[in-house]
């Protein structure tokens, strides 16, 4: 005698409406019209069978229904469309909170918040290998402009340099950091773990703080280069710190000392590298002009 | 068997039946006059190769006078082609050259380097955009890049005539002014053209590397000294 709960019973469309909305992550059976029958026939050979034949043709109802992102191969186009789900609004305001460190908020978890993107490293990098080569060449000309003997050229091979420089720093140090993360995550269990995306989008924000610095040092005065440097120093630096506090803290202390203090030399290295290959001061560059008329002189 | 015999019966007289020599085969195998017309309509191959050279060129001037006054039209869009943006591009790069020609590597941009940025730039371009959930295709977006960099070549054409004139500090106010001028209308003209394929909430995503791009060209033609 069948019971009106009968698990075998078909059941009609507006009832598993209902189910579903009862319980989000149920599976649910996609029924077309051509199939009817056969799903009929097979609903009465059991339930089991059906959730095997058809979980994969439900995987894209499930997981919308459970609101988790699909996840797909590595080589399309979609795998990093959803690095790129982001609005001009979320961009400003992980710009402002990447420059402005507070104690205790985290960049990652604060602003991410389980969404990092691509855009903002992107072209924050490529905006910042322009500001240095075109900062740079102005100061250049700008430093050598009463000097007769000085030629102006657009230097355009520093881009290239400025480019590696830069793309290098914001992709192989979060390499290597995500990398010491994981080995250090199986020797000493960390509450906090980051992914290689997020660690990429903190470094990539982090440097937003040096395209002001760099337009900045336009001006031939070394104080003025000196006191911006320090400053984006110390705000890029301590953001940074905050962010990976929490991933190292339960950890050997002389391993946090290491990894903090590995974190801040390499963004004062790439700063001061920056600042001593692009800007030149101008007491270096005037022996060099002077000499090769000289020697004209000499030779008769 | 009387059905099969009546189902010879109608082929039963074609046993006997030959071709005979003096039936001659002959005819007419042309197409009837009506669906040559219409053939001719949509084949190329009979037309001289003046009419095809020119309405390809009557399709690109078309587009370089949408450029000039950039309304919020299709036809860009719809018709999209390559050729004025690799015209403009070649224009560039050879306007560019002959700049510090004397001095070390520390010039200005070779040829190559030119087609690289202008060609590679539109390509990031274009997938950001795409990136980003726009509705443009990939070559359209192309072609619409790349035609707006035509403000930005008649700037440079303008400044090496300036140039001729002498280089001191009047040339580079002038040539400053019709940069500006002119990289202001270009990024002005193809956003008019890309910013509808965008959501709004991301339409300042696609438009700041377009500034970028024409920012990054507008310099290399500002620092251009002969």
């Amino acid at each position: 005698m069948a019971s009106t709960s009968d698990p075998f019973q078909f059941k009609e469309f507006e009832e598993a409406g209902n189910l579903l909305e009862a319980n989000r992550d149920a599976t649910t059976i996609s029924i077309e019209d051509e199939d009817v029958k056969p799903h009929k026939q097979r609903n009465a050979a059991g339930f089991a069978a059906d959730e095997d034949g058809d979980t994969l043709g439900n995987d894209d109802q499930e997981e919308l229904l459970s609101g988790q992102k699909k996840s797909v191969p590595f080589w399309t186009f979609e795998y990093y469309q959803k690095f790129f789900d982001i609005e001009a609004i979320d961009v400003k305001e992980r710009i402002v909170g990447s420059v402005l460190p507070w104690p205790g908020k985290n960049f990652i978890h604060s602003h991410l918040r389980r969404n990092p993107d691509l855009y903002g490293p992107f072209w924050i990098c490529t905006t910042l290998v322009f500001a240095i080569a075109i900062s740079g060449n102005i100061s250049t000309f700008l430093t050598q402009f009463g000097n007769p003997k000085y030629k102006y050229t657009p230097e355009f091979r520093k881009v290239t340099i400025a480019a590696t420089a830069i793309f290098s720093y914001a992709w192989f140090v979060p390499l290597a950091l995500w990398g010491l993360l994981l080995w250090r995550n199986n020797k000493v269990m960390n509450l906090v773990s980051y992914s290689f995306m997020e660690i990429v989008c903190v470094y990539g924000y982090s440097l937003s703080i040096y395209i002001p610095a760099v337009v900045l040092w336009i001006l031939p005065f070394e104080w003025l280069r000196w006191c911006s440097i320090v400053v984006a120093l110390c705000l890029s630096g301590s953001v940074l710190a905050l962010t990976f506090w929490p991933a190292v803290r339960d950890d050997h202390p002389k391993v946090i000392i290491a990894i903090m203090s590995a974190i801040v030399l390499l963004n004062v290295l790439l700063a001061v590298g920056c600042k001593a290959y692009f800007f030149s001061s101008p007491s270096q560059r005037m022996p060099v002009h002077s000499s090769p008329p000289t020697d004209a002189v000499k030779t008769p | 068997m009387a059905a099969a015999e009546d189902a010879s019966r109608p082929f039963a007289g074609l046993s006997d039946v030959s071709i005979s020599e003096d039936i001659p085969v002959e005819g007419d195998i042309s197409v009837p006059l009506g669906s040559s017309r219409r053939d001719d309509e949509f084949s190329t191959l009979d037309e001289p190769v003046k009419e095809t050279i020119l309405r390809d060129l009557r399709a690109v001037g078309n587009k370089f006078i949408h450029v000039l006054y950039p309304k919020r039209s299709s036809s860009l869009l719809r018709d999209w082609d390559l050729w004025g943006p690799l015209l403009l591009c070649v224009t560039l790069a050879l306007l560019l050259q002959g700049g510090a020609a004397d001095s070390d590597d520390q010039g200005g941009p070779q040829f190559a380097e030119v087609f690289v940025i202008v060609w590679f730039g539109s390509i990031i371009i274009t997938l950001n955009s795409k990136l980003l959930g726009g509705t443009i295709s990939f070559f359209q977006s192309l072609c619409v890049l790349g035609y707006c960099i035509m403000p930005l070549t008649v700037a440079m054409a303008v400044c090496r005539v300036v140039l001729l004139s002498g280089s001191g500090t009047v040339s580079f106010a002038v040539r400053l002014a019709v940069v500006t001028a002119s990289f202001g209308w270009s990024t002005f003209a193809s956003t008019a053209f890309l910013a509808d394929s965008q959501p709004p909430n991301r339409k300042a995503l696609v438009v700041y590397p377009v500034f970028l791009f024409y920012f990054v060209i507008g310099w290399m033609i500002l620092t251009f000294s002969p």
